[in-house]
């Protein structure tokens, strides 16, 4: 049948992050996966399905909800969840905020971006979670690009990019002391278009908002950014309504939006096999701060 | 279209993130945003061209410093496969990084520059992908352009490095003459180097074979995790008991008798399951869950063979040693943890037989003690048993990472050549 034995490079990729969920399910108490109701994460979530067939998925989801969601995605997350009969956790940064544990940034540019490092963190503590998987790829940014599958955090939470634990074969160092964890990423070898390719072949549902829609925008810094109530809009900011598609998801006060015309998945693979800007410079504002605004995100501890 | 891992070796001297820029830049990895910050960083540091190095050097620290320090990934597509490149530091003292990158690689490219022919950084890159078994090399003289594209100085490096090559044991080897920075056999044949009727490097990378590296007939299956849904309500999940692991080796098809380790019980197989359906038969390196037809207490840790066809079960190994401890040396005596395919022991070393020089490869047989990227050989007596494989014959089997007992730090990475 395949006289030569070969996988396909989607089946590889799937057969990897299989083997790394079920080595996290093995060696550690309390794994939690980040489920954002982003593209990844839905990937991510859907191999964990995968892994444990017929069994449930042997550990939580958390969301770190920064209340400045797009509604769609909200919408989403909850029925997959219901779906799938996991536990949701939801890390609030309003919570973070009235706590008096992070204070929300003022002005033009205010985001909750980096304040969800805050309510991350609370979270890891008060849940002892000793596993967090994570849907970040290596193609996404260069710091990530060196990250290891298996990257370790120390108790505050950081990552020393200098000093990372060795990473040989498919052998992952699980040990830790207590109060440390290790953020697990089982898409470290995909790439957007894998990602996409995937959600085709396994007809995997998301968030309506991936697809062409018309929505109210308004132009900033470059950025399509969606009309919405968190957001001022300067006198200089004129909304006017277009036909977009979000290729990332994130907050709506920094994730913009890009012109589209796909409607189906076909369409959307389409538009980004042809795109020649990376998806986080097209739609993400964070990370325009400086060259290293990713790694020194990173290691405070953010995603 | 399948994955080909690729190691880079070499240092930022040889043009290995030229090379590295070109293969991504002509198969239109790069996009227009990347390339725009490349620029403008470039401009701003004074210099007078785009610095390709700032696209693979991802860190703060390696930008400021104009070293590679750790492994980056990158990838790439052609229309015939999809490429994950480890660019791998080229320095003594990020050894450990290099070989990070290269033990799951399946070519390395080791670079030399042609104007310098071999220089020990290139031995010693390409002892350390002979290490790790990296199953095809390539030797890419850089720089030709710098030496008039003249066969000569490539005949010469080529004859330097084959009679160097003897002394290791590499399993497919191939020389290209080229320049990176003009594109001279990179992308396409060089129209400078008209004696040279071999590949270009793309070609070469899209059409290497390597679906027969992998071990297809030792049968070699590491329980990871067993799948038990106890759902008391529905019939068929209440006695679902699944084996889930990767495929090391062979191949496996219901039906197939195999044998459990540690318990030397055989059974055979009732189905595979692999990502929730049935499939006809697994190998390496699907990630599959085993029905078997006997109930067997089986567990994480245990391997499933065939009868006639064991892996050992190893309480004493030798091994290949690369330390990667600068707290501490590696020593007689020494205690680490070991973790080899699902099971974790620990271990003491009870013999160095000898520090092997990664630059001209002299045994030194009086040596005591494995450095911060010093590789020797040496003796290890397991806790327990593991199921292993000389590193030759199965580098999933014979392969294994020491751990500190007291730091959880990963301080060494071990090829197994001989387990009793």
């Amino acid at each position: 049948m395949r006289p030569d034995y070969q996988i396909s490079q989607l089946d590889a990729l799937e057969s990897e992050g299989i083997h790394i969920m079920r080595e996290v399910a093995a060696e550690f108490e309390r794994p939690v996966l980040l489920f954002s109701g982003g593209k990844d994460s839905i990937v991510m979530l859907a191999l964990a399905e995968k892994a444990f067939w017929p069994a449930r998925i042997p550990f939580p989801v958390m969301h770190v909800d920064t209340g400045h969601n797009f509604p769609e995605v909200i919408e989403f997350r909850d029925r997959r969840v219901a779906d799938l009969g996991v536990r949701l956790v939801v890390a609030s940064v309003q919570d973070s905020i009235d706590a008096g544990r992070a204070v929300e940034e003022t002005g033009r540019h205010a985001s909750r971006n980096r304040l969800q490092t805050v309510t991350l963190l609370d979270a890891i503590e008060e849940h002892r979670f000793d596993a967090l998987f994570g849907g970040a790829r290596r193609d996404e940014e260069k710091a990530r690009a060196k990250e290891r599958v298996f990257s370790f955090r120390d108790e505050f939470g950081q990552w020393d990019p200098k000093n990372q634990r060795p990473e040989l074969w498919n052998l992952y160092n699980t040990r830790l002391h207590r109060g440390e964890h290790i953020r697990v990423f089982p898409l470290s070898n995909w790439t957007e278009l894998d990602v996409w390719a995937y959600i085709e072949r396994e007809k995997l549902d998301i968030p309506s908002i991936y697809y062409a829609h018309e929505r109210q925008v308004f132009e900033r810094d470059g950025l399509l950014l969606a009309d919405n109530p968190f957001v001022p809009r300067g006198q200089d900011e004129p909304l006017f309504t277009a036909m977009v598609r979000y290729r990332t998801v994130g907050d709506m006060t920094g994730t913009g939006a890009v012109a589209s015309v796909a409607v189906t998945v076909a369409e959307v693979i389409a538009e980004v096999a042809a795109t020649r800007i990376t998806e986080r410079g097209q739609t993400r504002g964070d990370d325009r701060v400086s060259e290293a605004a990713m790694e020194d995100r990173k290691r405070e501890g953010y995603f | 279209m399948d994955i080909l891992r690729f190691a880079t070796a070499g240092s930022v001297d040889d043009g290995k993130s030229t090379l590295i820029g070109r293969l991504l830049y002509d198969s239109k990895s790069i996009f227009v945003d990347q390339l725009e910050a490349v620029e403008r960083t470039s401009r701003d540091r004074g210099e007078d061209y785009t610095n390709l190095a700032l696209l693979t050097d991802g860190l703060r620290a390696e930008r400021e410093q104009g070293i590679t320090i750790d492994v980056a990934y990158r990838y790439f597509a052609t229309p015939k496969r999809k490429f994950i490149i480890a660019d791998t530091p080229g320095h003594i003292q990020y050894t450990r990084n290099m070989v990070t990158g290269a033990s799951t690689a399946d070519l390395a490219v080791v670079l030399v520059d042609a104007r310098n022919g071999l220089t020990e950084q290139s031995r010693r890159h390409a002892f350390l992908a002979t290490l790790l078994r990296v199953p095809h090399m390539v030797l890419a003289v850089n720089k030709m352009d710098l030496v008039d594209y003249q066969a000569e100085v490539f005949d010469r490096i080529c004859e330097e490095f084959s009679a160097f090559a003897a002394r290791l044991d590499i399993g497919d080897l191939t020389f290209i003459p080229m320049s990176a920075l003009h594109g001279d056999n990179v992308v396409d044949r060089s129209a400078n180097m008209s004696w040279y009727d071999g590949p270009s490097l793309l070609h070469h990378l899209e059409h290497v074979h390597i679906a027969s590296d992998r071990n297809l007939i030792d049968v070699r299956f590491p329980v990871q995790y067993v799948i038990r849904p106890h759902a008391a309500t529905d019939a068929d999940l209440h006695d679902y008991r699944g084996y889930a692991g990767e495929v090391a080796g062979g191949v496996l098809k219901p039906g197939d008798e195999v044998l459990h380790l540690p318990s030397g019980f055989t059974t055979r197989v009732r189905r595979i399951d692999a990502a929730g359906v049935e499939v006809p038969e697994a190998f390496a390196p699907m990630s599959v869950t085993l029905l078997l037809d006997d109930d067997v207490d089986i567990s994480r840790g245990d391997m499933i063979c065939r009868p006639h066809n064991r892996p050992a079960a190893a309480q004493d190994i030798e091994a290949m040693v690369c330390w990667m401890s600068s707290d501490q040396p590696l020593a007689r005596r020494s205690r680490v943890i070991v973790k080899h395919t699902s099971r974790t022991v620990k271990a003491m070393v009870t013999d160095l037989h000898y520090r092997i020089d990664v630059n001209t490869l002299h045994r030194d047989e009086a040596a005591t003690q494995l450095g911060l990227n010093e590789v020797g050989r040496v003796r290890m007596r397991l806790t327990q048993p593991v199921f292993c494989d000389p590193y030759t014959r199965n580098r999933t089997t014979g392969g294994l990472i020491l751990i500190d007992e007291a730091t959880n730090a990963t301080v060494g990475a071990a090829m197994i050549t001989e387990a009793s």
